[in-house]
């Protein structure tokens, strides 16, 4: 939800830094002399910081909440709580049953909720955390009861509880690392492009409920192993530190501090610790701490919505270096539509009804290889229905679609991306919070791309050349919040572009562009078919279909009225009466919608 | 006494107040498309100022009753500048830890005040019920159901047949075009949160003296009514009403032939099979994202 505020340590020198201040922290916690209550404190924020972190991955990267972020807390805890004492196993064993629980419960929850919308997820996870608490305090032959496990080991060699606290705190270090280095991975991108835009992120190639799956399952299984630290750095553990209550603590804790990095989480949690420490008087009346942990949540929310790290963040990342500027980008290359057997898409009997409302009813048409073929109707003719057909957007009521002779009719959005679908969209869908390059490189990223980006490096390199193809590649580094409308369009062709599509649908690409745009748009779609692409566009700039279509298919009322070659249908009477109205001589049009494309219809 | 149908009075009884709080999740989801977390805590609140009215001032009961509404549509109101408002214009997720935000505030600021004691509220009438062919009608009970369907009565001649209705209608199927229509849209919404204020604070009072007035009374409640309006089918006022009813009923029977522990786990259950076969509910369309 937050833009992710911190720049990857891209650089070795960082990264050892970082290790080394994790060793010294580490060394420090074991060597210094530390009171019991030191200890105990700096205890409990290390292993709630890594159950922390989770959020930043499941919230902050994925964009998807967990509000029993407790429940999984509790599961690791148990496992090594009662696996030490009742059980009489190992550690190690117990900490990993742990995380194989957590990560298990987690997945499987995650799968039962997350095709559907945040707000069942929401109130699914409040539900688990509540049945949880039922169970650890009312299974007593298993979990004890409310009573508690007391007297849980330590591994050999960790029973010193200094040594314990050191060994947590690199545990956490490498916690931190890991989702410190998420975001530019391609799961962590795919989470990031999921959490901008769900609907293009599948469109794009991104298999989203998997997606947001492992995502789930990853701070679950975090949670899991801050719980399962938390059990053997405190010896004794009870039902009441794993409820509903403790889940808002840890939300507030990720949102205080910034859900977009772990350095967030981390200074969230130790904030959110060492404070109640200092404000002792206010334990004295039930209920005011949690209170103002409420009130906390709605202030960060309103005004502070990227927490503290992202605030401070954000403004340290003025002083930083640029990095250094990339070489020149490379030239664009596509695979050139290789003549086949198989139109590069065949629409068969395609069919789409609302109700009794036939939006599509069912057309046929083919889209041969190499050029552009126009799909176009007055406004409630069934084009843009058509085209959310083709991505896989909507189910059809009948009908088949093939795509470079592979029936995709049943397929998933991100699985036809895979076939070789690309798309844009009429109201701009790309990922916000992203640069133009990350937008890119996830497209780039679309499974079996036949560009066979072996590396990140390559990765980039093919992105870089997408952006400089549409004239924008000084620009890849700045976020597209803040590019023009224009602008914004071209890197969504980048995007679709870097993914080597078989076929290139253009939902209206002229919409909202001024002359001199529409003049470069042209130009583009030239220089785009000239290396071989195959385009399907949909606009209402006749001029611009007059100029680029070798072939149009025109729709009226969900059927299709005419096909073939662009000039020819252009004059077909059935298609100027579709547009002008069947009075047309009189200059009486019958459809407010056709006044626009009225005077480039005339003989062309 | 005969068991099955004394349960099943009773599930109906339950599953009213679980429909009434489920109307309320409906009515805010319509106009927001926002689920309010917090909706079980007012539902709390009421039962709460009711105990101080009631109980601690000795007010009478009808008196008390109209104060405590009348508390009620003041904290809605609070609760709709103060939480909703400033996050109209983002998406849904902060606004559903803001809400979830206020649900803690409002559970643990009542806490505070009030302390960890659970109170009791008496019922509106003196007698305990009536025995009538086998089966004892809690006088409560009764009342619940009475409020409830009259309430529904209420609500559907409202929406279809009154201008203000109408406009609500409007605003929660398109506030842009709703306001370019001349209708107060803000105005429209800070109803809807009134309203919804007062609907889960009538529930609350009227459930109160069947169970024990506690904070955690607003939680249960919530997710008793989220798992209802999911069963009936999400933004569905029919959908609710049905779900709370059904959920009353399997909760009731649950207890007496299951566990009564684990009879709260038995809604989630309910949920869970909901969600994962039919996730649009009974009465729900599946509704996809437009491109």
């Amino acid at each position: 939800m937050a833009p992710r505020a911190s720049a990857v340590p891209h650089r070795l020198g960082g990264t050892l830094a970082y290790a080394a201040f994790a060793l010294l922290a580490a060394v420090l916690a074991g060597a210094l002399p530390l009171s019991g209550y030191a200890l105990n404190i700096l205890m409990q924020a290390t292993t709630y910081a890594v159950s922390v972190i989770g959020l930043t991955v499941v919230l902050g990267l994925c964009g998807q909440i967990n509000l029993a972020q407790a429940a999984f807390f509790g599961i690791g805890a148990y496992a090594v709580g009662l696996g030490t004492t009742a059980w009489g196993l190992d550690f190690w064993l117990c900490l990993g049953l742990g995380l194989g629980a957590a990560l298990v419960l987690g997945g499987a929850l995650g799968a039962s909720t997350l095709r559907l919308g945040g707000h069942y997820l929401a109130m699914v996870t409040i539900s688990f955390q509540q049945i949880l608490t039922l169970v650890l305090v009312n299974w007593i032959p298993v979990t004890r009861g409310p009573d508690g496990v007391p007297g849980i080991l330590r591994p050999a060699g960790l029973a010193d509880g200094q040594r314990y606290l050191a060994f947590c705190i690199l545990a956490l270090a490498a916690v931190a690392y890991a989702v410190w280095r998420m975001p530019d991975t391609r799961l962590g991108r795919a989470m990031r492009a999921v959490r901008d835009n769900e609907l293009a992120a599948g469109v794009v190639g991104v298999d989203v409920y998997r997606t947001k799956i492992l995502a789930f399952a990853i701070g679950a299984l975090l949670a899991g192993l801050g719980g399962g630290l938390f059990a053997g750095g405190f010896a004794y553990i009870s039902p009441d530190q794993f409820t509903f209550a403790e889940s808002v603590v840890f939300l507030t804790m990720a949102l205080l501090g910034g859900v977009g990095s772990p350095a967030g989480a981390v200074i969230g949690t130790a904030l959110l610790i060492l404070l109640p420490e200092w404000l002792r008087f206010m334990k004295e009346i039930p209920g005011l701490y949690l209170a103002l942990y409420g009130l906390a949540v709605i202030l960060i929310i309103i005004f502070m919505p990227v927490g503290i790290w992202g605030f401070v963040g954000a403004r340290l990342a003025r002083f930083r270096k640029a990095a250094p500027a990339p070489d020149r980008a490379g030239d664009l290359v596509l695979a050139r539509a290789a003549p086949g057997p198989h139109p590069a898409l065949e629409v068969v009997g395609l069919a789409k009804h609302f109700g009794g409302l036939k939006a599509v009813d069912a057309i046929d048409f083919a889209v041969a290889r190499g050029g552009v073929h126009a799909l176009i109707g007055p406004n409630g003719s069934g084009k843009t229905t058509t085209l959310n057909l083709l991505s896989g957007l909507y189910v059809p009521t009948a009908g088949r679609i093939r795509i470079d002779g592979r029936d995709v009719t049943g397929l998933p959005p991100h699985a036809r991306a895979a076939v070789g679908l690309g798309r844009t969209f009429q109201n701009i869908r790309l990922f916000r919070s992203m640069t133009a390059l990350d937008n890119v490189i996830v497209g780039a990223e679309r499974p079996d791309n036949p560009a066979g980006l072996a590396d990140a490096g390559a990765l980039e390199a093919r992105a870089r050349a997408a952006l400089a193809f549409v004239g924008l590649e000084d620009r890849a580094d700045e976020p597209v919040a803040s590019f023009s409308y224009g602008h914004q369009r071209l890197v969504e062709i980048a995007r679709a572009l870097a993914g080597n599509p078989v076929l290139l649908l253009l939902d209206e690409p002229a919409a909202g562009l001024n002359a001199s745009e529409k003049v470069a748009l042209t130009a583009l779609l030239r220089r785009m078919t000239a290396k071989g692409l195959t385009i399907l566009i949909i606009d209402h700039d006749m001029t611009l279909v007059r100029d680029v279509a070798d072939r149009i298919t025109v729709l009226n009322f969900g059927r299709r009225i005419a096909d073939g070659d662009a000039a020819a249908v252009l004059r077909e009477p059935d298609v100027i009466a579709a547009y002008l109205g069947e009075d047309a001589g009189q200059g009486g049009a019958g459809r407010a919608e056709a006044a626009s494309p009225r005077p480039d219809l005339a003989p062309v | 006494m005969d068991l099955v149908p004394q349960l099943l009075f009773t599930g109906i009884g339950i599953g009213a107040v679980y429909a009434l709080v489920a109307l309320g999740f409906v009515l805010i989801f319509r106009a927001t498309n926002v689920v309010n977390f917090a909706q079980g805590e007012f539902s709390m609140v009421a039962a709460f100022l009711m105990v101080v009215f009631a109980v601690d001032l000795g007010w009478p009961y009808w008196l008390s009753f109209l104060a405590a509404l009348g508390g009620m549509a003041v904290l809605g109101a609070l609760f709709n500048l103060g939480v909703y408002y400033p996050l109209r214009h983002r998406s849904y997720l902060p606004v559903i830890i803001s809400t979830i935000g206020a649900s803690i505030l409002l559970a643990n600021t009542t806490l505070a005040l009030y302390g960890p004691q659970p109170q009791v509220l008496p019922g509106w009438f003196e007698t305990q019920g009536i025995l009538a062919g086998g089966v004892f009608f809690d006088s409560q009970y009764l009342l619940i159901i009475g409020v409830t369907a009259v309430l529904v009565a209420f609500q559907y001649w409202f929406f279809e047949h009154t201008l203000v209705g109408k406009k609500l209608q409007a605003t929660s199927q398109d506030k842009e075009m709703a306001s370019l229509l001349g209708i107060p849209v803000a105005g429209m919404i800070m109803l809807t949160f009134v309203y919804s204020a007062v609907l889960g604070g009538i529930a609350g009072i009227l459930v109160a003296p069947v169970l024990f007035v506690s904070i955690g009374m607003g939680s249960t409640i919530a997710l008793k009514a989220f798992a209802a309006t999911i069963i009936g089918g999400f933004g569905d006022v029919t959908g609710a009403i049905v779900g709370g009813l059904a959920l009353g009923v399997i909760e009731t029977f649950g207890a007496a032939y299951i566990s009564v522990p684990y009879k709260d786990a038995l809604g989630f259950l309910v949920l869970v099979v909901f969600l994962v076969v039919r996730p649009q509910g009974l009465f729900g369309e599946r509704v996809a994202e437009k491109a």
